[in-house]
C-alpha cells in the first residue's frame, strides 16, 4: 500500500511537469493549428537558462524561474518572427516541419553553449520528509505548488481577461474571431508567450526533480504529446487531466512492468485513446 | 587509386543508403503526405532483422540463422512493413500530426526494445560480425562490390517507385494528399491507399537500414542515432524536392556531401571544440531545413517540374 502511495506521489510530481508542457502544446495547437515539435527543446532551454542563473549568479531557484522563463519566451518570439510567421500562410504541416528544424537548432545550440554533460542545480542533498513509509522531498512540494499556481493563473487569464477571451474565441473559430475585430497577430503572440512560459517552467521543474541533459526535453516530448492528445488536443483544460493521468500511469506501471519501458506506457495509453476516442477523453467545447 | 577507393567508395555507399531511405520517405511524405518522424525505427528494425537472419549463430545471445544476404534484406523489409502496418493501422485514419507523434513513439519503443531485450539483440553491446554478400569484409574489392549492390538497389527502388508514381495508383496517392474529400468522392478507399503507401515506404526504409548494418558490420541501439538518421533523411527529401523521386536521390547525394564535408571541416577545429563537432553539424542540419522551407520550399527538383516533363513526354508519345 505504501509503495502504491509513494508511486502516486511521484506520479503527481511527474504529472505536474507534463501538464505544464501539455497545456502550452494544446494552446498553441488550438490557435496556430500545428503540433509544435520544438516544445520539448523549449523546456530544455528554460532549464538551462535557469542553470546559468543558479550556478553562476547564485540566484535562488524561485528568483531564477521568472527570469529564465522570460528569456525563453524571448527566444521563442524571435523564432516566431524569423521562421514561423513567414510560413504561417502555407499549410500547417510545413510549420510542423519547421518546428522540427527549430528543435534541432535549439538542441544543438544548448549542447554547444552548456556542453553535453549531466548537470544539476544544487550539489547538496535534501532531507526528505517522512510520513509513515512514504518519503516526500521538499522539491516535490515546490514542483506541485508551482504547477498549481501557474495552471490557476492560466485559468483566470483565459476566463477573465479580454485577451484570454479572444484566445478562446480564436480557438473556436478563427474566421469568426477575425470578423469580430480580434487582432489575430496579437493573439498569436500572446499564445506563444503563455505556452512557452509554461513549457520553460515545466523544464526547470523537471531539471529540479532530476538532472539536466540536452535531450531531457526531447525525451519528454512523447509523454507531453500523449497528455495533450489524451485531453483532446487544443483543449488546455483537458491537457491538465491528461498530464496527470500520464504521469501517474507511468509511475504506477513500474509495479507491473520493467521500469525500462516507462516511456512506452505514455505511448500505449495514447494509442488506446486514439483507437477508442480519437478526439480525446474530454471532448466538448474547445478551450 | 587505393586512396580513391578508400574514401570515395564508402561515401557513395552511404549516399546510396540514404537515397534508399529518402526514396522511402518520398513515398510516404512526398507522394501521400504522411508525416513519418520515426524513420530510425523502421531502419533499425530492418538492420536488426537482417543481421539476425544472416548472422552465424552465437553462443552468447539470440538467434543467428546464417541465411543468405538476399533473404536478410527481404526479412528486413518484411519486419519493417509489419511494424508500419501496426502503427499505420492505428493512426493512419487520423490527422497528419497524430501520425507524426505516433512515429516518434514507435521510434522510442523500438530503441527501448533493442536496448532491453538482450536475449535477442545483445542489448546495448550490440551485434558485430554482420557479413557482406559474396566478398567478405577486408578482402580486396569488398567495398567496391558492396557499392555495386547498393547502387543496383537504389536503381531498382527508383525504377519501381517511379513506375508507381506514374501509375493510376500513384495518382490516387497524390489525390489523397492534395484533396482527401475529392479522392473519397471518386470512390477511393483513402485509408487503404494511405496504409499501402506507409507500409511500402517503411519496407524500403527497412531495406536501407539492413544495407547499413551489412556495410558497417556492427549495429547497436546507440549506433542508430535517431537525430542523425531521421532528420538527415528529412532534410535530404525536403532539399531535393519532395514528391520527386529524382529529387529524393539528388537531395541524398547533395546533403550527404555537405554532411561529410562538414566532418572534414570540423576536423580542423581546435581540440577543445572538437567534441562539439557533432552539435555544430546538427545545428547546420536544422538551419538547412529551416532555410530550405523559407526560401525554396519546393526543393532543388520540384514536383511540378517533374509533372511538366511527364506531360511533355506523353504528348510526344502521342503525336
Amino acid at each position: 500500500m505504501a509503495e502504491i502511495l509513494q508511486l502516486l506521489i511521484f506520479g503527481i510530481v511527474l504529472g505536474s511537469i507534463l501538464t505544464l508542457g501539455a497545456v502550452g502544446l494544446s494552446l498553441t495547437y488550438g490557435i496556430l493549428r500545428f503540433a509544435h515539435f520544438a516544445h520539448g527543446d523549449v523546456m530544455t532551454l528554460g532549464a538551462y537558462f535557469a542553470l546559468t542563473l543558479i550556478v553562476s549568479l547564485q540566484l535562488p531557484f524561485l528568483a531564477a524561474l521568472p527570469i529564465s522563463a522570460g528569456l525563453t519566451v524571448l527566444v521563442a518570439l524571435i523564432a516566431d518572427k524569423l521562421v514561423y510567421k513567414p510560413l504561417r500562410r502555407t499549410q500547417p504541416v510545413i510549420l510542423l516541419i519547421a518546428s522540427v528544424g527549430i528543435a534541432l537548432i535549439l538542441r544543438s545550440a544548448i549542447q554547444l553553449i552548456w556542453g553535453s554533460d549531466v548537470q544539476t542545480y544544487s550539489q547538496g542533498i535534501q532531507l526528505p520528509y517522512r510520513i509513515a513509509d512514504i518519503t516526500i522531498k521538499p522539491d516535490h512540494i515546490l514542483i506541485v505548488a508551482c504547477a498549481l499556481v501557474l495552471v490557476t493563473a492560466m485559468h483566470f487569464f483565459l476566463q477573465k481577461t479580454r485577451i484570454g477571451k479572444a484566445m478562446r474565441a480564436m480557438s473556436d473559430n478563427r474566421d469568426l474571431a477575425q470578423v469580430t475585430g480580434i487582432d489575430t497577430d496579437r493573439i498569436i503572440l500572446w499564445t506563444w508567450g503563455i505556452s512557452i512560459l509554461l513549457a520553460s517552467v515545466g523544464g526547470m521543474l523537471l531539471a529540479l526533480d532530476t538532472q539536466l541533459h540536452p535531450v531531457i526535453g526531447w525525451r519528454l516530448l512523447l509523454p507531453v504529446f500523449a497528455a495533450a492528445i489524451l485531453g483532446g488536443i487544443g483543449k488546455p483544460y483537458g491537457a491538465i487531466a491528461g498530464g496527470m493521468v500520464i504521469g501517474i500511469a507511468q509511475e504506477l506501471s513500474t509495479l507491473a512492468i520493467s521500469p525500462a519501458y516507462k516511456p512506452a506506457v505514455a505511448f500505449a495509453l495514447m494509442v488506446v485513446v486514439l483507437i477508442l476516442r480519437p478526439k480525446g477523453i474530454f471532448s466538448g467545447r474547445s478551450i | 587509386m587505393e586512396g580513391l577507393i578508400g574514401y570515395l567508395v564508402p561515401f557513395v555507399i552511404f549516399a546510396g543508403i540514404y537515397a534508399v531511405l529518402s526514396l522511402g520517405l518520398n513515398m510516404q511524405w512526398g507522394l501521400t503526405g504522411l508525416f513519418n518522424i520515426g524513420i530510425v525505427a523502421f531502419a533499425g528494425a530492418g538492420a536488426y532483422a537482417s543481421a539476425l537472419l544472416t548472422r552465424e549463430p552465437s553462443d552468447i545471445f539470440g538467434i543467428g540463422l546464417g541465411l543468405p544476404f538476399p533473404v536478410g534484406l527481404l526479412g528486413a523489409m518484411l519486419v519493417a512493413a509489419l511494424l508500419a502496418l501496426f502503427v499505420g493501422w492505428i493512426t493512419i485514419r487520423l490527422r497528419a500530426d497524430y501520425l507524426a507523434i505516433a512515429t516518434i513513439g514507435i521510434g522510442e519503443i523500438v530503441r527501448l526494445f533493442l536496448k532491453n531485450e538482450a536475449w535477442l539483440t545483445n542489448g546495448v553491446r550490440g551485434m558485430d560480425r554482420i557479413d557482406r554478400p559474396l566478398i567478405a569484409r577486408g578482402d580486396y574489392g569488398s567495398n567496391l562490390f558492396y557499392m555495386v549492390v547498393v547502387l543496383a538497389l537504389v536503381v531498382a527502388v527508383y525504377w519501381l517507385f517511379e513506375r508507381a508514381r506514374r501509375s493510376p495508383w500513384g495518382r490516387v496517392l497524390r489525390a489523397v494528399r492534395d484533396n482527401e474529400l475529392t479522392a473519397m468522392a471518386a470512390g477511393k478507399n483513402v485509408v487503404s491507399y494511405r496504409l499501402q503507401a506507409f507500409v511500402l515506404g517503411s519496407a524500403v526504409m527497412g531495406l536501407g537500414g539492413a544495407l547499413w548494418g551489412h556495410f558497417v558490420g556492427f549495429i547497436s541501439p546507440e549506433a542508430f542515432l535517431p537525430m542523425q538518421v531521421t532528420f538527415l533523411t528529412w532534410v535530404m527529401l525536403i532539399a531535393g524536392g519532395s514528391g520527386n523521386n529524382k529529387g529524393a536521390i539528388l537531395g541524398a547525394v547533395a546533403i550527404w556531401t555537405i554532411w561529410s564535408g562538414s566532418q572534414i571541416l570540423t576536423g580542423y577545429l581546435p581540440n577543445e571544440l572538437a567534441t562539439q563537432a557533432g552539435a555544430i553539424r546538427m545545428l547546420l542540419v536544422g538551419l538547412m531545413l529551416v532555410l530550405v522551407l523559407l526560401y525554396r520550399p519546393e526543393g532543388l527538383l520540384s514536383e511540378g517540374m517533374q509533372r511538366e516533363q511527364d506531360i511533355r513526354r506523353q504528348r510526344q508519345g502521342k503525336s
